[in-house]
Formats: structure tokens, C-alpha cells, sequence
């Protein structure tokens, strides 16, 4: 058993083992509250340059497996879990989750009162913390560094998670239409979305103009998820300006969602301490039905009422979802224009599959587009 | 959506008595919901034939009827209170199965009441395997193969397609009854056979076996406006063929990939919409391939289950009362979480720990059963834990069991792995235990899995759980690490004291003085995410506490724990109704229990819960931690059964105060010696009584007092072993046949007592505050002495007795009140044999018999006793108006006549080769649960009661009887009515010899061991000739043909009468169960008596 600490930039220590990697890592501490999926957490390229907490105690009992990947790497900062296990257990696991972030080097922790430090960050939000295990180093010196590290606040990290050279995927059956996907950070269950409903996608990196995009004459446009401050992507927002001014179909998920926001004139705030979890209720204020969505975001878009008409000129814009819980903004949708986003997690690897019907509906603009 | 409007008053079915598989989970369920429906303003009709429950008491609901779940008396209270509506899907099956009753003779047509929570069809479709099944596949989901049979003709005819092994399951029946795997065709014939009986709508489903696979229930809710939460998830420690009911569950499910978890949650949602429960919950179980993850759906119940109770124990979310609401029209986003206060009920909660549920099972009461766990459910109660991790979980609820053997332990037993990896093939109570000391000494997981099919993972934390213990005990010294550490696995100190040969106490003061103690977490629905309101905690060693301070004064109260025989829903209603008054006098109240199907855990009973093992240490614990944030007043332990009282000796010890009784008190009531001595100085008398140590001391014994005598052994390994011996070979047989089970030594003597021959037993309740006596009723028993006083029907007021000899027994309970030094409740036990009083036993404790005086005459005797413990005078008690001013020593003449009568699971459990187990009852206590009926004469009471219990004496047919000698004076009378009403009557050489010398015609029959070639009267019942059998046990043939008899009668589902006294009162009731329709009054009705007589 390796010691390890957990430091919070408020000044509290946490001491547990060492899990996965030993070493120094430091980021923005989150916790999720998801009882299932940290393969799909892990590997979720929004949560990059964060360090995850997962509240549920047993994490790694069904091991990991490379179909469950949401994309090529784990990319949480640091990973604090109550009780690692200690087998994998599930006819679907090809390796054990310990193994995976020793292979990756993600440095963990394990063994320490999870719940305490989850209401910590609840009562006193989001805070930066560091993981400190093998060599000993004095408490000091642990919580300066801390306190020495990056903000998430005006943090910029698309290009850390984008692709780095346009890349295609045929659609899975009968060709209908063709999307350009701005990649800050997508997630592998969206494309395969886009793809199973006959759409050839084709994956720009995070700083692709919108000429680069229009050559591959898109039916439709798609901001992804990702990590990072929504107000340090000026470029993105352009773009994005650009491209609803032309008016093509336009779909954004969380990052995209804020960057939407942004673009229609809205601005975006930080939340206490944000929404991370596979159960969180958002009520559809258009069927007034209610979607369990998976949630994984730090940033929200400010909106005062449920309609309100562009400061920027892009006509009226309706607050599509709202999240029950705490009234959060979940969604937008463009009245005169054919763009609409949401700010939770359609495609939902983690999560509830409430909400797969946002992608038959981008589906059908474009449909409708071409015909 | 809103509420609607159109709904004012709605008649509420609850389940009625507790049996196997309908247990107290629906007293919580309907008392929420009743709860639930009152705070909107609408007026709840309550129909529940069970006294013990808390919704059956009257500021429950605005009429509440304590009668028979029949079709013909609900109509009567549909057509008497004309409800708009009826909410039935909180009654369990019972209720379910009323309803389509209802439904079937057009009653709802009729009054024009609609069905809220499940429509007819919903009901239907959730029910009918065959509609199920096409509906499962519909949802793009699989189903075992399998096919509908109507009779034996077609299982065999189904068999040559499916092939054995097959499990037969019967429609319509709750907790699988009638249900079982056939391995050959023997078993078929002899499964389905039973299975065809036992289904309303004689069918029975042959499926293919889908033995070892993974186990899994979804909870689910779904609104009007079909928005669907999954509430929780629960995964099943034992694999696919033990039933639910009785495996061992955890939740959240843990081995499930999320892929694999949103398949199940798709198939679920798909379902609750195709079935159509449009406004309420379900529950579906699901069976998962381990090694390919395809994917069955084994059932789904369109209501409340005790998988809902337990569901919303773990999660804090109540989802009965949730049902509530959306049955009368709201939706899920407009109902708020109580916990958090600030979000909707639309979410799906989230756990930052682990809940393992542990079966309690009953088998030492029958020791002819056959122990094997199946798909028919067997377990009598549960016990529910919570832990930050499973091993602390497990560990918590396996001691939460209060059984002997059923934690782990490392002792040497002398199996071997391969006697255990034998052992644990087949699904006993004892796999759990079997399965970890075969890891200890060595057997590998692999052998393990193999074996058992239980998920690797729950193996592997086992043998974490072995580690840790080895690792404890070998290590050099301890510290506060290694103690902590152990902790956080769920070790006992009592487990880890024996690991370093120290004592329990010894250790704990090591621990303490390490400043080792548990902290308190708060389960929130939501991991954290959001404040929580209520005080609803549980133990862990980590680091921080939630306990917040207060300033109240603090009162705790100390559950019973997991239902078992003899201790059951009873207790509940005791300690609910303590939180209730306590809070009202304004006493901070605080719960400790570990039994998820009741009230008590319901987290708005009391001020604070803690979900707890009710062990000493603990309790100590929460005491500990409640006194440090708060001023303790005590703790009441009077009220939880055998299970607080077992407490309190300890508790004292460590410095708490007990509120009444003292512990001193309490032993001595227990300690038979001392006890004596208080009657002597009473100048009481207790039936003449020896202790032997040995066969030769007790047959002198027995020779000096007079057979028949009543032996116990004083300590035994899980059951009683009480019986009455009729002669010394009886007696002999009785020490070889114990000997397994008992020991009887100079530490553990058998104790023998007089058996009082046709006495009358009487139950007394009373309270008693040092000075004042307040009888709470006195009891009459129907059966004379000998039947326990929990088996037995007994009615309030009584019946025969005289005034003179109701004052001899209240002066009685007065000096044994005043020689205990009773402060609370007590309950004393006497046997009037030939005008003679004799004390049995005194109880200073709430009894089992405390809710039904309650009911019956409409005082809250428990409310009342938990203010005495806390220092109020009696007269203070009445003053305030919680008592009426005369007690009810002396009843006056128009009081209504309340009987109760118990209800027994003799169906429930077959032996190895699968016939029924003995029917008979005696001294030691096998009902699961009661029912009562209150009218203006015994009669009628007695009447509605046998048919609450479902036991009616049919209308006409053939009456075998066969009675012991002793008996057979009296049964002339009796028959002579039966002959004259005109029944056919059959009879036993000797019987109807003598009923001919009374000039009463009857066919003599052979006995199954006189039957040379001939058909015995066993096959006569089996073959269903037979409507109603008498037949008394005389000593010897009590295990012989008796049996036979009394066997046949339990499989062919007819009544059976084993004492005159129970004929004598079903005769009596003959004309009122002719008429058929009784009339129906409501307690709140009945409770206008005693103002019209003040
Ligand atoms: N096809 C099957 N093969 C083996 N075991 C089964 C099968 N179907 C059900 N079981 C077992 O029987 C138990 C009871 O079945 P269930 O349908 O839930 O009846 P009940 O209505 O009593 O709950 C289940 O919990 C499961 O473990
Ligand atoms: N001496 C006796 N004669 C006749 N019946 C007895 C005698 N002692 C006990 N019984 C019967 O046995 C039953 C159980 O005995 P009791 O002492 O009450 O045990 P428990 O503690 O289980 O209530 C009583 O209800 C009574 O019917
Ligand atoms: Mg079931
Ligand atoms: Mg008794």
C-alpha cells in the first residue's frame, strides 16, 4: 500500500492509497454521481484537465472494454474512488480498470471518505485540488502547488482534445445526408449516432474555418462537447456565426451548446460546483415531458425568460429544456433559424437513453433541407 | 398535470394477515398511502382484516374497516360509503386480487368506481403469464420458453417440448406458491398438481429452466403524462432460482456494465408503458446470461412490492407514497423529493453506498421441511443494512439477522471444502456462510462459482473479507489503523475479539480507547449532491459525521428487527405508535431498527433514524453519538419485542438509562426460580412444574406432578422444542428426537411443567405506572391452553368467564404488576383449569396482542404505555384524554365482540419428499400472522374472522372426523349439529362407534395404516371427497396416521379443525356464514360504544 493525498486548494487533506499511477497531477476536483459507466466518464474528453471524484463506492467491477470507449485515451486529470475492485467481473471486460490508468499514467486515489469531500465541493464549489503519492512531500508544498495551478476559468483546451486532421465516417446504411462535425472534444457514441441514422460525418479539428467546412458542402453543422471556459473560444463562435448566417442546419451538445449561446449574443456563467451525473431530470418545455439525462457540465448559458429574441440579431430563441433540479438552461432552440443545441448528453454513454430523439430531430432538418 | 378533482374519497385495500410473502412491506406502503390521501383532502375508506397493521388504526383513516377481504364485504362498504374511487394496487396481491374480483362481478360497474393506480387490464397483463409473454417479446426483449397448461394431461404433453428440468409456476399466486422445478415426471404430476390448486384461475405456466443466471429488479414509476423513473436497481447476491424473496439482494446492481443497465432500463419502460401502469410503480425482474449477457425477462408486478419497500428504504425515495400521488393525477415533476426539499420526484436517485437486504428464515419451526431454497418463497422477514462498502454492508446485515451461525466466523468447524463445496449446490440459508468458509480453508473462487453461479465479484469480496480476518489475527499488536481498517469491512467486535481470543467488552474498550467509534452518513437520494432535510442515517468508519446537534430532550426507541415467528408487524405498531406520542409531547424521537418493511424505518415516523443492526454494540453506538450531540433522556426497550428487551441488561451496564421497566424487573420475570417466589408471595399459583438434567430426573418428575406434562428444553438451537408428552414412551421419544436440536445438561436444564388439561387461557394487557393498574383487555382463548397463545383465536371480551372470575385475574395481574415493579406495558398468561387461576407467564413488555386491543376497543394502549416510561402518571394519562376513564376490566354489555384468529403457513413448506409438513398445532408458535373480526356477538365476530382467515367451514359436504379419546365426549354435540345441518359424516372405527351409541349415523372409514387393500381416508381427501376434516391429536398417533390425515387435508386446501373448541365456534357461526352477507361497520363506528356509555 502506497500512501496518497488529496489536497483541495481550501486547505484540506485527504490521505488514502495510491491507485493507478503514483505521482504528482493537479486540475479542477468534480465529482460524478453516476452509479454506472466510469469507463464512459474516463474516457469522456470533456473532463479534461479535471480530476474526477466518483461518489459511487465500487468502481472497476465490470473491468473495461475497448467498445465502451468514448474515445482513444482516458483523459481525467486525476481519479479519486472510494473502493477500486479488485477483479473484473463482466463477460464484457478485455482489461482491469487499474491496469488501464497505470498504462495511461493517471494518477488515483483511493481508500478516503468520498462523501466528505464531494459535500466540500458542494458547500464551496468547484475547486482546484492536486493528487500527491510515492514521494513524500510536506503538506506546504503540496497546497502551493495547488493553489499555483490553472484556473478552469478562461481555460482554453479544445485543441488538447481535438483531432488534428480532418477525418470521414461513412454513414452506417443508406447515405442521406452529410454533417461537418467541429471536434472539441466529441464523444465516439455521437458519431456512431450520427452515422446509424445513414449521415456521413466528416470531423474537423477545433480551428477549422467555416470555408474549410462549407467545401465539404455539409447538410449539416454539429458543435460537440468538450472541455475548457465556453468565453475563451472567440474563433469557434465566429465560425459558428458564420455558418448560421448561411443558415445550415446547426446541432450543439453542451460545449456546443454554450458556444451557440455565445454565438446568438448570450453570455455564459460558471456554476457553483456544475452538474455531473446520469440521473438529472430536464423538463422538455416544449412536450412538458420530463428526459433523465446525463449531465456533464461546469458552464451554463444565461438566458433571462423562456424566449427572448438575439442581442446579435439571429431572430427569437426559445429556452428548449430546463433542468428541473436548479432551473439551469438545458437547451436552445432557434425560432427563425434551423439550429437548436442542448447542454446535456443525448447520446448518453454514461446514461439514460431519454433523449436520442434530438438526433432524429437534426435528422429531420436535414432531410428537410434537402428536399 | 394537477390533481384531479373528480376524485373525493377513495377506498383504500390493504393485504390483510402477514403470510409468507405478503408481510408488513404493505402496512408501509398503505399507511403511506392512506397518509398521503388524507393531507389532500380526500376522504380514505380503509379496508384491512389485519388488527396488527398501523394503517388499520383509526387516524389513519376517515372509516376504516376491519374486515374480511371478500368481494361481498367490500361491495357492502362500496355500497355503504360510495367511494368515486379504489386505490388497490398498495394491498399487494390481495388487494389486486380483490379488485379483479370486483371488476369480474361488475361491482365497479355497478357504483360506478373507478380502479386508480392499475386498470383492469394493466392487472391482467402483468398477471396472465401468456399475455405477459407476448407483451415481453413486444418490448423487444426475451422470455423463458414456455407454455400455458390446464392440466396434468397438458404438463406431460408440454414436458416432451420443453424438457426437464422445468419450473411450474401457478397464475395469480403472490410469493410464488405452488410454484418449483421439476426434474422428472414424478415431480411434475406432484408440483403441478399442487400448482393447479393453488392458482385462482387453475393455470400453471411450464417454462424452460434458466437455473444460475444473474438476477435483477428494476423499480419503476411511471406519471400520466408517461414520464418513467427507473427508482432503483437491485441485483441478487444468489443467482436465478432461489426467489427474490429469499436470496440475499444488494442495490444498486453492481456488475453491470452501463450498456447492460440501460438495455434493462429501455425493457422496463417499454413494458410499464405496453402493460399500461399509467400512474404508479412496478416492479420487473429480469435474468441475465452471465457469460453472453442475453437477457430474459422473468416477471413484472404492476404495484407496490416488498422489492418497492425495500427499494425505497435504500434509496429514500418513497415510492408508495409517490404511487399515491399519481394516482389521484399529479405528475412526477410536481411532486417535490422531501429529502432534498428543493428537487422534483421526476430524477432517479443515486447512492454513494451499498444496501444488502438478508432474508430471515424460520425452518427450526419446521423441522420436517424441507430447507432447500426455490422459486417458492420461504423467508418470514428481513433484515436491511447499509455500508460506504458491500463487505461492511453484507457483514451489517448478516448480523442484523439475530440468528445463530448466519455471520461469518473462523472457527474451525471440521468440514471439509470438498463437504462444503458439496454443501453449497444446493441453496440453503446457510450458503452464504458455507461459501466463505469453504474460501478460508481454501477453496478456490473458480470452485466456488462453479458451484454456485454466484457472480465472482460477491465471491471475491468474501475472500477479501477472509483476508482481512487473517490478516487481523496474525498481526503482532493492534493499533488504530489496523482496527479501522478492519471496521471498514463490517466486523463485529464481537468478530474481532474472537479473531484475538479477547473478549467482546475487552476489545471494545480497546477500540474506544483508541478513539475508534463509527461515524454517522446521511442517505440523500442524490450522493451528495444536494442538502438533505431528513435525518436518515447510517454507520460507517470514515471520517466525517453528519449527526447535526440538538437540543431536545432525546428519547430512543429500539426496534424489533427482522419479522420472524412470533415477532412481527405487533411490535412495529408499538414502537410507531411511541415515536408518535413522544413527538407529540415533545420529545426528540429516535429510531433504531434494521427491518425494511416497516413502519418504523419509514424516515418520517421519527425525529431521526438510524438504519442499524439492533446488536449491542451497535446500538451503543448510536447512543454514543446521540448523547454527545444532545441530552439523552433513555432509551425504551419494551416495546421491540425480545429483541429490545434482550438489550437492555447490556445497555444498562454501559451507564444508559432504560425508561420503565427496569432490566432487574425484566429478569425476573424471565428467571423461573425468582419468578415463583413473586406468585408465592402473591399467593399465586403456577402449574406444578420440576427442572430435569436428565431422561431419569424427568421422568420422576413427570411421575410426581402427573402426566401429561409440557416440556422445553431452557436453551435451544433456533426452534422451541415445547411439547406436551402424554406418557413416559412419549417421553423417551421426546429426548431422542430433541437431541439434535437441544441441549439438556446441568447449565441447560428441561424444564417440565404440568400440562393443564381443557383449561381456558387468558391474555391480559395491562399498564401500570407503580400505583395505578389499567387493564387494556382481557382475553379469552378459544382453544383450551396447550395451543400457543399466538396460534390460538381468542376473543375480547371474553365469552364464558364470569365478573368474579375477570376480578380474580385483574387482582392477579395487579400483584404480579407490583411485584415485577412494572413501568410500561404488561402481559400475563393464565390458564383456568376447573375454576382454578394459574399463571403461565408474565411478559413486562409490549405483547403481541397489544395492536388488536387497540383496535378492538379503541384505545392507544402503546401511546399510552411509552408515556408512562417516560414518568406520566396513568391518571395524568386520562386526564389528557389518551385514555378513557374506566378500564377495561369489566366490559358493559354492548361493547362489539372482536375475535382474533391466527393465520399459519403450513402450504409454505413441504418436506424432501414433498408432502406437507404436520398441521397440528401445540405449545410452540407457528403462525405467520392474524386476522380479526369485530361485530356485535361472538358469532358474527367469529364468523367474519374464519372467513378473513380464509378457513370458513363450508356450507355443506362431507365432515371426516377422527378424534382423540380424551375428546370424544365432547365432540358428540357438535357432530350431532353437523348430522342435523346435513353433512355427510365420515368417521374412524372408534369415533363412530361411539357417536352410533349417541344415535348419530355415520360411514366408518379405514385409516391410511389399517387400510389393507381398501381406500383410506387420506385418499378420500386427496381425491377431494372430503370438505372438512376434525381431527385431534392423541399422543401417539399424533406422528402417525394423524399425519397422514392432517397432510392430505393441507394439500387438498380444505378446512381442518384440530381442537372441539375451534368446531364448536365455526358451528356456532353456521347460520351467520350461511347468510353470507355481514354487515359492515366501520372502528370509528364501533368506537362510539364508549362515549354512548360514559
Ligand atoms: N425459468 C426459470 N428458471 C429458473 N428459475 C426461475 C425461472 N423463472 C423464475 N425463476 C426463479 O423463481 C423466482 C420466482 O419467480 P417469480 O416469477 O418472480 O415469481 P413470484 O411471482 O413469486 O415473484 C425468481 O425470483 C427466480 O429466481
Ligand atoms: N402448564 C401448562 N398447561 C397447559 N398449557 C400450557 C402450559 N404452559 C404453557 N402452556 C401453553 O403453551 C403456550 C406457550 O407457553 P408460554 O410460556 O406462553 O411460551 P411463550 O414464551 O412462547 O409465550 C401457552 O400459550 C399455553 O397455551
Ligand atoms: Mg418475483
Ligand atoms: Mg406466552
Amino acid at each position: 500500500m502506497t500512501k496518497a493525498y488529496l489536497v483541495l486548494e481550501d486547505g484540506s487533506i485527504f490521505d488514502g492509497e495510491s491507485f493507478g499511477a503514483t505521482g504528482e497531477t493537479l486540475g479542477e476536483l468534480v465529482f460524478a454521481t453516476g452509479m454506472t459507466g466510469y469507463q464512459e466518464t474516463i474516457t469522456d474528453p470533456s473532463y479534461a484537465g479535471q480530476i474526477v471524484l466518483q461518489t459511487s463506492p465500487h468502481i472497476g467491477i465490470v473491468g473495461m472494454n475497448q467498445r465502451d470507449e468514448e474515445s482513444k485515451r482516458i483523459w481525467v486529470a486525476g481519479y479519486v474512488v472510494k473502493e477500486p475492485s479488485r477483479i473484473a467481473s463482466n463477460w464484457r471486460a478485455e482489461a482491469t480498470l487499474d491496469a488501464e490508468l497505470k498504462k495511461a499514467g493517471v494518477i488515483g486515489i483511493s481508500d478516503l471518505d468520498t462523501r466528505a469531500v464531494t459535500l466540500r465541493i458542494r458547500n464551496r464549489g468547484a475547486m482546484r485540488a492536486g493528487i500527491f503519492s510515492g514521494s513524500e512531500i510536506d503538506k506546504e508544498a503540496m497546497l502551493l502547488r495547488v493553489k499555483s495551478s490553472a484556473q478552469m476559468s478562461g481555460q482554453f483546451l479544445s485543441d488538447v482534445v481535438s483531432t488534428d486532421q480532418v477525418y470521414r465516417i461513412p454513414p452506417q446504411e443508406g447515405a442521406v445526408g452529410r454533417v461537418a462535425i467541429l471536434d472539441l472534444g466529441v464523444k465516439k457514441s455521437t458519431l456512431e449516432h450520427l452515422s446509424e441514422r445513414g449521415l456521413e460525418v466528416i470531423v474537423f479539428p477545433a480551428n477549422a474555418t467555416a470555408k474549410q467546412m462549407l467545401e465539404h458542402k455539409p447538410d449539416g453543422i454539429f458543435y460537440s462537447n468538450g472541455p475548457g471556459d465556453p468565453q475563451a473560444s472567440d474563433a469557434q463562435v465566429d465560425v459558428l456565426r458564420e455558418l448560421l448566417e448561411i443558415g445550415v442546419p446547426f446541432f450543439g451538445i453542451c460545449f456546443g451548446n454554450q458556444l451557440l449561446g455565445r454565438a446568438l449574443g448570450f453570455s455564459t456563467y460558471k456554476l457553483a460546483f456544475g452538474h455531473r451525473g446520469i440521473n438529472q431530470p430536464v423538463l422538455n418545455t416544449e412536450s412538458g415531458r420530463v428526459e433523465v439525462t446525463a449531465h456533464n457540465h461546469g458552464f451554463a448559458v444565461k438566458v433571462d425568460g423562456d424566449e427572448a429574441t438575439s442581442p446579435l440579431g439571429f431572430g427569437r430563441v426559445r429556452v428548449s429544456h430546463r433542468g428541473l433540479n436548479d432551473g439551469v438552461v438545458e437547451g436552445l432552440e432557434c425560432l427563425d433559424l434551423p439550429a437548436f443545441s442542448v447542454q446535456y448528453h443525448p447520446e448518453a454513454a454514461a446514461g439514460p437513453h431519454d433523449s436520442h430523439y434530438l438526433f432524429d430531430k437534426f435528422l429531420g432538418m436535414i432531410k428537410e433541407k434537402r428536399a | 398535470m394537477p390533481k384531479r378533482k373528480d376524485i373525493k374519497s377513495v377506498l383504500v385495500i390493504g393485504s390483510g394477515p402477514i403470510v409468507i410473502g405478503q408481510a408488513c412491506e404493505f402496512d408501509y406502503s398503505g399507511t403511506q398511502a392512506c397518509r398521503v390521501l388524507r393531507s389532500e383532502g380526500i376522504r380514505v375508506i380503509l379496508i384491512n382484516s389485519n388488527p396488527a397493521t398501523i394503517m388499520t388504526d383509526p387516524d389513519f383513516a376517515d372509516a376504516t374497516y376491519v374486515e374480511p377481504i371478500t368481494p361481498e364485504v367490500i361491495e357492502s362498504i362500496i355500497e355503504k360509503e360510495k367511494p368515486d374511487a379504489i386505490l388497490p394496487t398498495l394491498g399487494g396481491q390481495t388487494a389486486l386480487n380483490a379488485a379483479m374480483a370486483l371488476y369480474e362481478r361488475g361491482s365497479l360497474e355497478k357504483y360506478g368506481v373507478e380502479l386508480i393506480g392499475a386498470n383492469v387490464d394493466a392487472i391482467r397483463a402483468g398477471e396472465n403469464r401468456q399475455e405477459f409473454k407476448e407483451l415481453v417479446l413486444k418490448a423487444g426483449a426475451d422470455v423463458a420458453r414456455s407454455k400455458i397448461a390446464h392440466s396434468i394431461e397438458d404438463c406431460l404433453a408440454i414436458a416432451t417440448d420443453i424438457g426437464y428440468p422445468m419450473v411450474v409456476r401457478p397464475s395469480f399466486t403472490m410469493g410464488g406458491l405452488g410454484s418449483g422445478f421439476a426434474y422428472n415426471e414424478a415431480e411434475l404430476r406432484r408440483i403441478a398438481g399442487a400448482g393447479l390448486q393453488a392458482s385462482p384461475t387453475h393455470e400453471v405456466l411450464l417454462e424452460e429452466s434458466i437455473l444460475g443466471w444473474k438476477e435483477y429488479e428494476l423499480e419503476l414509476m411511471r406519471d400520466r403524462n408517461d414520464n418513467t423513473v427507473v427508482v432503483c436497481s437491485i441485483e441478487n447476491f444468489d443467482p436465478v432460482g432461489v426467489h427474490t424473496g429469499d436470496s440475499i439482494t444488494v442495490a444498486p446492481a453492481l456488475t453491470l456494465t452501463d450498456r447492460e443497465y440501460q438495455n434493462l432500463r429501455d425493457i422496463g419502460i417499454q413494458i410499464i408503458r405496453d402493460v399500461g401502469v399509467d400512474t404508479g410503480g412496478c416492479n420487473i425482474q429480469f435474468a441475465v446470461e452471465p457469460d453472453t449477457g442475453r437477457v430474459i425477462v422473468i416477471e413484472m408486478n404492476p404495484r407496490v412490492s416488498r422489492s418497492s419497500a425495500l427499494a425505497s428504504k435504500a434509496t429514500g425515495f418513497p415510492i408508495a407514497k409517490i404511487a399515491a400521488k399519481l394516482a389521484i393525477g399529479y405528475t412526477l415533476d410536481e411532486i417535490p423529493n422531501d429529502i432534498t426539499g428543493v428537487t422534483p420526484a421526476s430524477f432517479e436517485p443515486t447512492l454513494d453506498y451499498v444496501v444488502v437486504k438478508a432474508p430471515r428464515f424460520a425452518f427450526e419451526k419446521f423441522p420436517a421441511a424441507d430447507p432447500t431454497l426455490t422459486t417458492t418463497m420461504k423467508s418470514v422477514g428481513e433484515a436491511m443494512a447499509i455500508g460506504r462498502t458491500f463487505t461492511q454492508a453484507l457483514q451489517k446485515a448478516l448480523r442484523s439477522l439475530e440468528k445463530r451461525g448466519t455471520s461469518f466466523h473462523w472457527d474451525d468447524t471440521g468440514e471439509s471444502v470438498a463437504e462444503l463445496l458439496k454443501a453449497m449446490k444446493v441453496p440453503t440459508e446457510k450458503r452464504i456462510v458455507q461459501v466463505q468458509q469453504a474460501l478460508r480453508l481454501g477453496a478456490t473462487p473458480e470452485e466456488v462459482f462453479a458451484v454456485t453461479k454466484i457472480d465472482p465479484w460477491f465471491i471475491d469480496q468474501i475472500a477479501l473479507i477472509n483476508e482481512i480476518a487473517e490478516w487481523f489475527r496474525a498481526l503482532p499488536g493492534l493499533d488504530e489503523v489496523s482496527i479501522r481498517r478492519a471496521k471498514k469491512h463490517g466486523f463485529s467486535d464481537l468478530q474481532l475479539a474472537s479473531l484475538r481470543k479477547l473478549t467482546e467488552e475487552e476489545f471494545r474498550s480497546l477500540r474506544h480507547s483508541l478513539g475508534i467509534r463509527p461515524i454517522y452518513k446521511t442517505v440523500d437520494t442524490c450522493a451528495g449532491e444536494f442538502p438533505a432535510l431528513t435525518p436518515y442515517h447510517y454507520s460507517s468508519y470514515d471520517q466525517e459525521t453528519e449527526v447535526i446537534p440538538s437540543d431536545r430532550k432525546k428519547v430512543v426507541i429500539l426496534g424489533s428487527g427482522p419479522n420472524r415467528i412470533g415477532q412481527g408487524v405487533e411490535f412495529d405498531y408499538s414502537c410507531v405508535h411511541a415515536a408518535f406520542a413522544l413527538r407529540d409531547a415533545g420529545y426528540e424521537t429516535i429510531m433504531i431498527n434494521c427491518n425494511p418493511e416497516t413502519v418504523s424505518t419509514d424516515y418520517d415516523t421519527s425525529d431521526r433514524l438510524y438504519f442499524e443492526p439492533l446488536t449491542l454494540e451497535d446500538v451503543l453506538e448510536v447512543i454514543h453519538a446521540e448523547s454527545s450531540s444532545g441530552e439523552l433522556l433513555g432509551v425504551l426497550v419494551q416495546l421491540g419485542g425480545q429483541t429490545a428487551l434482550g438489550l437492555a441488561e447490556g445497555l444498562q451496564a454501559a451507564g444508559i438509562t432504560i425508561l420503565g421497566t427496569s432490566p432487574e424487573s425484566i429478569e425476573l420475570a424471565e428467571e423461573r426460580g425468582q419468578f415463583q417466589k413473586i406468585l408465592d408471595a402473591a399467593s399465586l399459583r403456577a402449574p406444578a412444574n420440576g427442572t430435569a438434567i436428565n431422561l431419569d430426573q424427568a421422568r420422576q418428575i413427570a411421575e410426581r406432578i402427573g402426566y401429561p406434562v409440557l416440556v422445553r428444553p431452557s436453551f435451544v438451537l433456533g426452534g422451541r422444542g415445547m411439547e406436551i408428552v402424554y406418557d413416559e414412551p412419549s417421553l423417551v421419544d421426546y429426548f431422542t428426537r430433541i437431541a439434535e436440536h437441544a441441549l439438556v445438561d446441568s447449565k441447560h436444564p428441561l424444564l417440565v411443567d404440568r400440562f393443564l388439561d381443557d383449561a381456558i387461557e387468558i391474555d391480559v394487557d395491562a399498564l401500570f405506572d407503580g400505583k395505578m393498574l389499567y387493564i387494556g383487555g382481557v382475553m379469552e382463548h378459544i382453544e383450551e391452553a396447550g395451543i400457543h397463545s399466538g396460534d390460538s383465536s381468542c376473543t375480547l371480551p371474553p365469552i364464558t368467564l364470569s365478573d368474579s372470575q375477570i376480578t380474580r385475574v385483574v387482582e392477579a395481574t395487579e400483584k404480579i404488576a407490583r411485584g415485577l415493579n412494572v413501568r410500561g406495558l404488561l402481559n400475563v398468561q393464565f390458564a383456568l383449569a376447573s375454576d382454578v387461576l394459574y399463571v403461565l407467564e408474565a411478559n413486562p413488555r409490549a405483547s403481541r396482542t397489544v395492536p388488536f386491543v387497540s383496535k378492538a376497543l379503541g384505545i392507544a394502549l402503546a401511546k399510552a404505555a411509552s408515556l408512562v416510561m417516560v414518568g406520566r402518571t396513568i391518571q395524568e394519562i386520562i386526564d389528557a384524554g389518551l385514555l378513557p376513564t374506566t378500564d377495561s376490566a369489566h366490559l358493559p354489555a354492548n361493547t362489539p365482540v372482536s375475535v382474533k384468529e391466527a393465520v399459519l403457513p403450513f402450504k409454505r413448506f413441504a418436506t424432501k419428499e414433498g408432502r406437507f409438513v404436520d398441521s397440528l398445532l401445540g405449545p410452540e408458535m407457528r403462525s405467520t400472522g392474524e386476522v380479526m373480526g369485530i361485530d356485535t356477538n361472538f358469532p358474527s365476530s367469529f364468523a367474519k374472522s374464519q372467513a378473513a382467515a380464509g378457513s370458513s367451514l363450508p356450507l355443506t359436504g362431507t365432515v371426516f372426523i377422527s378424534v382423540a379419546d380424551r375428546d370424544k365426549p365432547q365432540i358428540v354435540l357438535p357432530v350431532r349439529r353437523l348430522a342435523q345441518l346435513g353433512y355427510r359424516i365420515l368417521a374412524t372405527a372408534g369415533t363412530s362407534k361411539m357417536l352410533h351409541r349417541h344415535g348419530i349415523d355415520s360411514e366408518t372409514v379405514a385409516k391410511y395404516s389399517q387400510a389393507r387393500g381398501g381406500r383410506s381416508i387420506v385418499e378420500m381427501i386427496t381425491s377431494g371427497e372430503v370438505d372438512v376434516v376434525v381431527n385431534t391429536p392423541s399422543g401417539a398417533d399424533a406422528r402417525s396416521d394423524g399425519y397422514e390425515i392432517r397432510a392430505a387435508t393441507t394439500a387438498a386446501d380444505k378446512p381442518i379443525f384440530t381442537t372441539v373448541a375451534q368446531l364448536s365456534a365455526a358451528i356456532g357461526s353456521f347460520e351467520i356464514i350461511r347468510e353470507k352477507k355481514f354487515s359492515v361497520k366501520s372502528l370509528q363506528e364501533h368506537a362510539k360504544f364508549r362515549i354512548k356509555n360514559a
